[in-house]
Parts: C-alpha cells; sequence; structure tokens
C-alpha cells in the first residue's frame, strides 16, 4: 500500500484510509476524500508542488505531504 | 447597518453552497440590486442580505461558501451561526424558515454533502440545482433528485437568470407549507447514541434539540477558536470525548448515502474539455509560468502605471477646487482648514479609489475565471515556504503599488488567519508612495556613479525593493512563528480548481462598487479625519516668537514694488517659520534624543509626523522647512548643504541610507491602518502593526547607522 503522495499521474487508485490529527483528516473526509473513493493524480504544480487530484468529478489542489496521510491501492 | 430582522413579520431565507456553485450570481439574481453588505462582527466575512425581488417580506442572506458546516475557527462558524440563527454576539435572533442549498449540477454528490448537514440540523431545505447549462444532459433529473433527497429542486441557470422565477416563486411555496421531517440518513452507534444525548442535554433553551446539532459539537468543539459556546455544552463534550471513530461514523456515514442515493442519478461525468485544454496551457511547466508572469505583470502595471492619469486626475480636481475656495474665502485659518485640511483630505481619501476599482475589476475576472484558484495552485511552493497562502500572492504583489487596496483584497482567501498574516506583511512592500522618498533621499544624499555600468542610484533604488520583498517574506515567516493566532494549523490546504467560465461582467462591477463604497465609508472617514489632525499638528499654534520679522508687512510691501521673486522668498520664509513653531515641529523637536542615534535630526523628525498622512507627504514638509517650497532641485541642493554646529555635512549618505531602511519598514501611514482596522474588525491588529513595524525600522535604522559609524562610512 503506497501513499496518494507517491504514485504516478493518470493512475487512478482507491483510497484505503486517511490518517492524521483529529480535524485535519475531518476536513479531508468531508471534501469527499473518504475510504473506498476513486481518486487521480492529474498535475504536478510546476514547482512540484502540490497536486492535482480529481476526485468525485472535482479537481483539487493538495500539497505533497498532505496527500502522503492518504493510503491508497491500486 | 440596518437589521431588517428586528421586523417580525419578516421571513428570513439562507442561501448557502459549496465555493464555486454560482452562489453569488444566485443570490445577485434573487435580491435584484437592493443587497446590503456588511460585516459579520469580530470576522472579516462580508455578510450580504437582501430582500427577495417582487416579495417585501422574505430576507435573503447570503451564507459565506464552505464544505461543511463543521467549524473550528470563528470564521467557519459564520454558516453554523447563521442557520441557527445566532445574531451579531451571539445572541438568538429568529432561525432561518427556509435555506436554499446551491447544488452544483456538474458536481453532484460533493455538494449535496452540505445539503444533508443543514436537514440533519432540522433545517428546511430546498435545492437549487446550478450549473444546469454546464452539466448538459449530464445533470440530473430534478424529481428525481428531489425525492432522493425530500425537499424540493428548482434547476437554474443564475447568469442567464433561467428559472430564477421559478425558484422565486419556490420559495414562496416552501414558506407556506410545513416541513417534512428528515430522518437521519445513516444509523448512529449505540456508544455515539449515548454521546449525543449527554451534549443534547447541555444545550440552552435557544438551541434546537437536534442530534444534528449535538454532532455538530461533538465534531467542532475542543481544540478550536468558536465564539459564544456555552461553557455548559463544552463541558459536556469534554465528558463525552469525542474521537476520531464519531467523525467516521458521521462522515462515512452521509458519503455512504450519498454514494447510494445521490450520485447514482448523475450517471454522465461532466464535460471538461475546455478546462483541461486551457490547463495544459495555463499550469504547463514552462508556459503556465509565462502566462503567469504576463498576468501578473499587467496586474502590476495597471495599479502602479495605469491608474495613474485617474489619480493624477483626482488630485489636480482637488487641487482645482482648493484653489477655488481660497480665492472665494477670506484668507485666514478657516480658509486654510478648509483648503489644506478638508478639501485635501477628502482628496486624499478619494485618490485611492482609482487603484481599488482596478485591482477588483481586475481580481473580479480573474476569480469568475477561475485563475485565481491557480494562481494560489502555481505559487503556493513559494508561499508556503514562508507560512503564507498561495493566494497571499496577488495582494502582496498589489502591495507594490499601494497596501491599502492590496490589503482589501486579502478576502480573497477564506482563512482568518491567512488574511491577518498577509495584511501584516503587505505594509512592508515598497508602495509607490514610498518612491517620491526614495528619490529625494537618493538624488540629494548620494554621489553619482557607477557600478557594473549601472548607476548607484538606480541600483540602490532596485536594492530597496529588493530588501522590501525580503523583510515581507522573513516577517511573515516569523510572525507565523511567533505570534500565536498567527501560527500556521495542521489543517489541510485543499483548495477547489473549478473549471474555467466566462467572467460575469454584471457581478464583477458590483463586486468592485461593493469594495469601493465601503472603502469609503468605513476607512474613508478615519482618513479623513486623520487627515485633518495632522494638518491641525503642523498649523497650529500659528504664532511666530516677538523677534521673528514682520512677514506679513514685508510682503506686503514687496508685492506693492511689484517684485514677485522677493514674494515668493518671504511666504516661503514665513512657512518655515511658522512651521518651525508648529506643535508638530515641537514634537520633532522632542523626539530629536530618541531619532538622532539613527542620524536623524529634529527637521527629519518633523518629516515623519507629517509623513504619517502619507508617505510622499514628507518631501513637502521638507520642503517647507528647508524654506524651498515644492522647488525639489533647490530642496535636494539645501539638504546636501546643510551642516551641523560642528560644521559637518548633517546628513551624509549613511543618514539616507538608514532613513530609506526607516521609510521601508515603518508603517507611516495612517490609510493602511484605517484599512487593517476595518478589514480585521478592531484596534488589536492595527496596534500591533504599527507596534511591530516601528519597532522594526527603529532597529534596523540604528543598526544601519551605528555600524555604518562604527565602520567610518
Amino acid at each position: 500500500m503506497s501513499s496518494l503522495a507517491d504514485v504516478g499521474r493518470h493512475v487512478p487508485v482507491t483510497i484505503a484510509s486517511v490518517d492524521g490529527e483529529r480535524s485535519f483528516r475531518r476536513r479531508l473526509m468531508e471534501m469527499g476524500l473518504v475510504p473506498g473513493t476513486r481518486v487521480t493524480v492529474t498535475n504536478v504544480a510546476p514547482l512540484g508542488d502540490p497536486l492535482e487530484i480529481e476526485v468525485r468529478r472535482g479537481r483539487l489542489s493538495i500539497r505533497r505531504h498532505e496527500a502522503a496521510h492518504i493510503l491508497v491501492t491500486r | 447597518m440596518s437589521s431588517p430582522s428586528s421586523s417580525s413579520a419578516l421571513h428570513r431565507v439562507a442561501l448557502c453552497g459549496n465555493p464555486n456553485t454560482g452562489k453569488t450570481t444566485l443570490f445577485n439574481a434573487l435580491t435584484g440590486s437592493q443587497a446590503r453588505v456588511g460585516n459579520y462582527p469580530g470576522v472579516t466575512v462580508e455578510r450580504r442580505h437582501g430582500l427577495l425581488r417582487g416579495r417585501d417580506d422574505v430576507d435573503v442572506v447570503d451564507v459565506p461558501g464552505t464544505y461543511s458546516l463543521t467549524a473550528r475557527s470563528a470564521d467557519e462558524q459564520i454558516a453554523l451561526d447563521v442557520l441557527l440563527g445566532v445574531d451579531d454576539g451571539g445572541r438568538p435572533g429568529p432561525r432561518p424558515a427556509l435555506v436554499v442549498v446551491c447544488v452544483d449540477a456538474t458536481q453532484l454528490a460533493r455538494s449535496c454533502y452540505l445539503l444533508i448537514q443543514a436537514q440533519e440540523l432540522g433545517a428546511r431545505c430546498l435545492v437549487a440545482l446550478t450549473m444546469v447549462d454546464e452539466a448538459g444532459d449530464a445533470a440530473p433529473d430534478p424529481a428525481a433528485l428531489a425525492r432522493a433527497l425530500a425537499c424540493p429542486v428548482v434547476p437554474v441557470v443564475a447568469r442567464s437568470g433561467q428559472g430564477v422565477d421559478e425558484l422565486r416563486a419556490a420559495i414562496g411555496r416552501a414558506l407556506a407549507e410545513p416541513p417534512p421531517p428528515v430522518p437521519l440518513r445513516w444509523t448512529p452507534s449505540p456508544a455515539l447514541v449515548e454521546k449525543l444525548a449527554r451534549v443534547r442535554a447541555a444545550f440552552p433553551d435557544a438551541w434546537p434539540v437536534s442530534d444534528g446539532l449535538a454532532l455538530w459539537a461533538l465534531a467542532s468543539i475542543g481544540d478550536d477558536e468558536l465564539d459564544h459556546i456555552p461553557p455548559a455544552v463544552r463541558a459536556a463534550v469534554a465528558v463525552a470525548a469525542p474521537d476520531a471513530r464519531d467523525d467516521d461514523e458521521a462522515v462515512l456515514g452521509r458519503w455512504a448515502w450519498l454514494d447510494a442515493h445521490v450520485a447514482p442519478l448523475a450517471e454522465r461525468p461532466p464535460d471538461r474539455r475546455l478546462t483541461d485544454r486551457l490547463d495544459r496551457v495555463l499550469l504547463h511547466r514552462g508556459l503556465g509560468l509565462v502566462v503567469f508572469a504576463a498576468v501578473m505583470f499587467v496586474m502590476f502595471m495597471s495599479l502602479f502605471a495605469w491608474a495613474d492619469p485617474a489619480i493624477t486626475l483626482v488630485e489636480d480636481l482637488f487641487a482645482w477646487v482648493g484653489g477655488h475656495a481660497r480665492t472665494a474665502l477670506p484668507d485666514g485659518v478657516v480658509e486654510d482648514f478648509v483648503v489644506d485640511g478638508l478639501i485635501a483630505g477628502v482628496g486624499s481619501v478619494l485618490v485611492f479609489l482609482p487603484q481599488i476599482l482596478l485591482l477588483f475589476f481586475l481580481l473580479g475576472l480573474l476569480e469568475d475565471f477561475g485563475y485565481l484558484a491557480r494562481v494560489a495552485y502555481l505559487m503556493d511552493r513559494i508561499m508556503r515556504s514562508m507560512n503564507l497562502h498561495g493566494r497571499a500572492f496577488v495582494p502582496m504583489l498589489s502591495g507594490f503599488a499601494c497596501a491599502v487596496p492590496a490589503i482589501m483584497a486579502t478576502r480573497t482567501m477564506e482563512r482568518q488567519r491567512d488574511r491577518t498574516l498577509t495584511m501584516l506583511v503587505i505594509p512592508l512592500m515598497t508602495c509607490s508612495a514610498r518612491l517620491p522618498v526614495y528619490t529625494l533621499v537618493i538624488a540629494a544624499l548620494f554621489p553619482v556613479g557607477s557600478f557594473g555600468g549601472l548607476s548607484t542610484q538606480s541600483l540602490l533604488m532596485v536594492a530597496m525593493y529588493g530588501f522590501s520583498v525580503v523583510t515581507a517574506l522573513i516577517a511573515a515567516w516569523v510572525l507565523s512563528r511567533t505570534v500565536r493566532p498567527l501560527r500556521a494549523r495542521r489543517l489541510p490546504f485543499v483548495i477547489e480548481l473549478p473549471p474555467y467560465r466566462a467572467p460575469r461582467l454584471r457581478d464583477v462591477l458590483r463586486m468592485m462598487w461593493t469594495k469601493a463604497s465601503m472603502f469609503l465609508r468605513e476607512a474613508g472617514t478615519v482618513i479623513l479625519v486623520c487627515t485633518i489632525a495632522l494638518w491641525a499638528l503642523l498649523y497650529f499654534p500659528r504664532e511666530l516668537p516677538a523677534e521673528a520679522p514682520r512677514y506679513d508687512d514685508l510682503i506686503a510691501a514687496a508685492s506693492a514694488r511689484d517684485a514677485a521673486d522677493e514674494v515668493t522668498v518671504l511666504e516661503r520664509a514665513r512657512d518655515q517659520a511658522l512651521l518651525e513653531h508648529s506643535y508638530g515641529a515641537r514634537m520633532g523637536k522632542a523626539i530629536e534624543p530618541a531619532i538622532e542615534p539613527l542620524g536623524f535630526d529634529w527637521k527629519i523628525g518633523v518629516g515623519i509626523i507629517g509623513a504619517f498622512a502619507a508617505r510622499e507627504v514628507f518631501v513637502a514638509t521638507m520642503g517647507v522647512i528647508y524654506g524651498a517650497g515644492d522647488d525639489e532641485a533647490s530642496l535636494r541642493d539645501r539638504l546636501r548643504d546643510e551642516r551641523t554646529s560642528a560644521g559637518a555635512r548633517a546628513y551624509p549618505p549613511l543618514a539616507g541610507l538608514s532613513l530609506m531602511v526607516f521609510f521601508a519598514l515603518a508603517c507611516q501611514c495612517m490609510s493602511t491602518v484605517a484599512v487593517v482596522k476595518r478589514e480585521t474588525g478592531g484596534y488589536r491588529w492595527p496596534l500591533f502593526l504599527v507596534a511591530y513595524m516601528t519597532a522594526l525600522a527603529y532597529a534596523a535604522s540604528l543598526l544601519v547607522f551605528q555600524l555604518g559609524t562604527l565602520l567610518g562610512f
């Protein structure tokens, strides 16, 4: 199992778990990043961070170190 | 601001939704042009409300865009407060009779999360299904969605006004009918049920007895910055000891229901081809940064150069009005007050309008187009290293032109902490008002020379710009690490990158006008009062010592002889003498011992006091104090030739450098202070701003002058 920060672009993955401090992970989950959700990293910002991800038909920008808290499976 | 909630016959309707769901456009369409804009107390979040068009008994309140009602900070709490009818300062007021939730047809499940939370609180809801034009045939069937959500659904295209009449009619119907009870969409575990009951029991009478609100309290309270939470509720939450498992139950429960019942209604994903194509260029590793630099250059130039004709026009207009007032009024204190205090003061407020209007026009276009979110995405890496928000980039860049519109532009950031931190460092950027000061000091006190083919004087100017950027970034980093309310939180920085959309000119112009009128109303009055106070400080007592020459008689005699040059010289000498004996000059002399170690004498002290009106006023004050009037060339000569009693140069280049460092770091701009006061809703942050910048300026100038002297410069 790897984290969302490590998957390549355009590789669809499924969220296995979200960890981190309570209000941090709740915020991510309330935006729809819950276990079982399909996510794809669609782009990386020109300076290497943050990532652009597609989740639930929307595009979000998320920092690498935050994405590292989201564990995913292929 | 008047409060229509005082009228009991009035129905309050709350309009809420995720960011980028077309909520503002819909609000404008529902209320027409009569909306009122104010502030929520204590936080800089705009509070917009207005009567529903065609109904003078329905007041629509625009709730700030949010993804969830769960709150951790006071600005996030606003959404819940509006839904609960908690009014300014925590007093219970009328609960909204209806909550209209904007649901984006292209983001169906994601935007229904908020609706579910509102329903859990027991709110009567109505869905405005927005962006149906964008969704095209991928839009869900409104009837099926209404059945699933157990509330009316009205499809609208707010931009064209399509469906808005139907929505107004539906609001009227919903207000007339009793709401159907909506059960919780998920089943809490026995352990959670027990916690909910415990928290619910501690609710004050004014709060609705609902599991939804108890859930909100369990999720929100604890390690928070919320306002007016009753101690009993806090205590009950502490005893219940909610943990991540409780969050999981509620959040996952809602999503499971949404995935099962709502997501299938939108069968096909929305068409994002246009946005994807644009992003391939605008977010491209090389090209994206080039476009970004070009866009920022245009923004910068528009504020720095293109606003100039309008600024000059305002200045000329007020000089013209002042000139006419001077001829019309009899000579004396009243004349000087009206011309130099009142008219100049109103002018000093209105002179900000061109930049404010222009900045918010461009910001509105970029925000509506979807590019501001991309700016945050592109710049986050750099800004984050200083603990700043990616969206702080545009306000900080605008700070090169003027801190006042730049500070107002911090509202594009949703968190109070990010806004405050940005506001505190913007005044360090080299604004255009510092340029006349730098130009004077560099031209007067530094020798002409060249370094690597470039003139030292222009290199110094560039160095001052560089210095300001570095200090602003370092200040942001230090402040975010030392000042508790500014500390970076561990909350995720997740922002949405919305599809590109054509900006709607009417909404942009409306927002621009709102900003400008709020500035005039709230900051303008403070600036006017300060201008008049500073004028009085340098004007009164208007007396000369007995031994002074009788300037008025001498001037009268000279003008009788038609000796125009002599009149000018005498008038300058008189003004110089009057200023030297003003209260401001006495203050300058009083602070001389304090500023002497920086290399300044009392004359510079007076200039610094006068510069509080606006930095460029320094040049004019020095002109009067050196009897040079508005002749800058002669002022430069006099500054260069000024000698101390010991015969040395009063202002060696080192004193000039110290002075420039002081101007770079000191917060001597009351307009900035007035705007920070207005944007933070109190005196705490503006006072802190003045204190930290003054301390920084003093310490840095002291260091420059003392170290320089020690090294023999």
